[in-house]
């Protein structure tokens, strides 16, 4: 999508579609991605619960992923996960 | 025509803005513009105007407040004065960005500290960055004008800006002045009705005040310079309107006595009319001295300031704050940049006075030109100087 010029700007930049926030994907910021070993997941969802971004989904076999769209790398998934299944692995 | 009357110029700000059909207010009580905080309240408690009146716990939460009213389709209104504009500053960028048509009346005080509640213009300076449209009135009769025009101005389509319309503390406010409050029928027929360029209403989502990053920031700041720029013209075109309708005629820079002027005074605000009986004074003892009134702050108008400074010898430019460790006062910054290309221009002279309250006299005024004057050497020119600091 082309960058709109100031010219195009509409006045005061009002965002007249709703939820477009979702077309911005915030995952360009990451340098660090969560990968989740599951034998060692039980399960309990509190990556799901702590992930600020709201971007940690469950699966339809009942374990958890990012969605790297929007995932930040922030890495509170991996801080809260006390049985110690999520790791931080650098971004290539 | 309205009608002649006497009253405390606060008081009636609040009446003029009462006959602006303000959908609300919100205004904290701050010295010296508490009357009008108090006159609007009693307004809206006596059902004399049909509005909401936000009691707020500060100028914060009353700039806050406008803002989300503004959004919502609201016309409002607020004013504050020194301490409570400095804690609404955060919020005076959001929305002249938001292009939400508020208008504020600002009760001209100085800044603390050292604590003060008298009048001089430390406390608008800080906000003169925040993209809002900047007026000051000289007396009570312009308060009133500049008021209910500011509506006007800030809701015209080609606008779309907060305006606030800069009042000196007590010298102004406190005074009562004779003038002509204009009728509620004039007041109707001059004024249309508020049309919001967007409105938060659950019929239509919108976002207000969205994040930008770097790959849009510069085009909204481009285009917030752009329209305020642009607003001197329908500022000019409401001014000439009003003066069509009541008679009273605003310009951006006014002037007096200065065709053939060899020293020029360039005041802002109150002063202005003190320092105009000082040029009659010389004028009789043949001093060749004239007054330029500078209305407009922003947008600053640099086409008329250029057009009526390029020829004379001398400018003594009045500042009533001071930039600290820069080039002098505000005005007199912005005064001499506007100038620097010209071919041909002034020495300018810069007194920083009237601070805090420290009392003017038209012999003050007299003693700068005096001063200026016999600077035969220009070795004063291009600095500043406290008037009548003790040494």
């Amino acid at each position: 999508m082309a960058l709109k010029t100031w010219k195009e700007l509409p006045i005061g930049c009002v965002v007249s579609e709703p939820g477009s926030a979702s077309e911005y994907h915030t995952g360009s910021w990451r340098s660090q991605r969560p990968i989740w070993k599951n034998e060692k997941c039980i399960k309990c969802g509190i990556c799901y619960v702590y992930c600020p971004e709201g971007c940690v989904q469950q699966t339809e076999d009942g374990f958890f992923q990012a969605n790297l769209d929007y995932c930040k790398g922030c890495g509170i998934c991996a801080h809260e996960c006390w049985p110690h299944a999520i790791s931080m692995v650098e971004e290539g | 025509m309205g009608k002649r009357i006497g009253m405390e110029v606060a008081v009636a700000v609040a009446e003029a803005v009462g006959l602006c059909n303000i959908d609300m207010a919100a205004v904290y009580p701050i010295t010296p513009q508490s009357h009008i905080a108090e006159h609007l309240s009693d307004l809206v408690a006596d059902g004399r105007i049909d509005a909401e009146f936000v009691t707020v716990e500060s100028e914060h939460s009353a700039m806050s407040a406008v803002i989300g009213a503004s959004g919502a389709g609201a016309r409002s209104y607020t004013a504050t004065s020194s301490q409570g504009l400095m804690y609404m500053h955060e919020l005076l960028p959001i929305a002249s960005a938001m292009r939400l048509p508020i208008c504020m009346a600002i009760a001209n005080r100085a800044v603390s500290g050292p604590l003060n509640i008298l009048n001089d213009h430390t406390d608008i300076m800080p906000q003169r960055d925040s993209g809002w449209i900047s007026i000051f009135v000289e007396n009570g009769q312009e308060a009133i004008d500049m008021s209910i025009m500011s509506f006007k101005i800030a809701e015209h389509k080609d606008v779309m800006l907060p305006v606030n319309v800069n009042i000196d503390g007590f010298q102004l406010t406190h005074m009562v002045e004779p003038f002509e409050m204009p009728t509620q029928e004039e007041v109707n027929q001059f004024l249309p009705p508020f049309v919001p360029h967007a409105t938060l209403h659950p019929s239509k989502p919108v976002t207000m005040g969205a994040f930008a990053m770097s790959d849009y920031f510069a085009e909204i700041m481009k285009a917030k310079d752009e329209a305020i720029k642009n607003s001197k013209k329908v500022i000019v075109d409401v001014w000439d309107e009003w003066a069509k309708m009541f008679g009273r005629k605003y310009q951006p820079v006014e002037t007096y006595q200065v065709e053939d002027a060899d020293v020029l005074m360039l005041t802002m605000g109150s002063m202005g009319e003190t320092a105009q009986i000082a040029i009659d004074e010389l004028r009789a003892k043949g001093v060749k001295a004239g007054l330029v009134k500078l209305r407009l702050w922003r947008p600053f108008p640099l086409a008329e300031i250029k057009a009526v400074l390029k020829n004379v010898k001398k400018l003594i430019v009045t500042d009533r704050a001071i930039s600290f460790g820069g080039p002098g006062g505000p005005v007199f910054s912005e005064v001499k940049s506007a100038l620097y290309a010209e071919a041909k221009r002034p020495l300018i002279y810069n007194y920083i006075y009237g601070l805090g309250g420290r009392d003017m006299a038209v012999k003050d005024f007299a003693g700068m030109f005096e001063k200026v004057l016999a600077d035969t050497t220009n070795q004063e020119s291009d600095t500043y100087e406290f008037w009548g600091v003790r040494e």
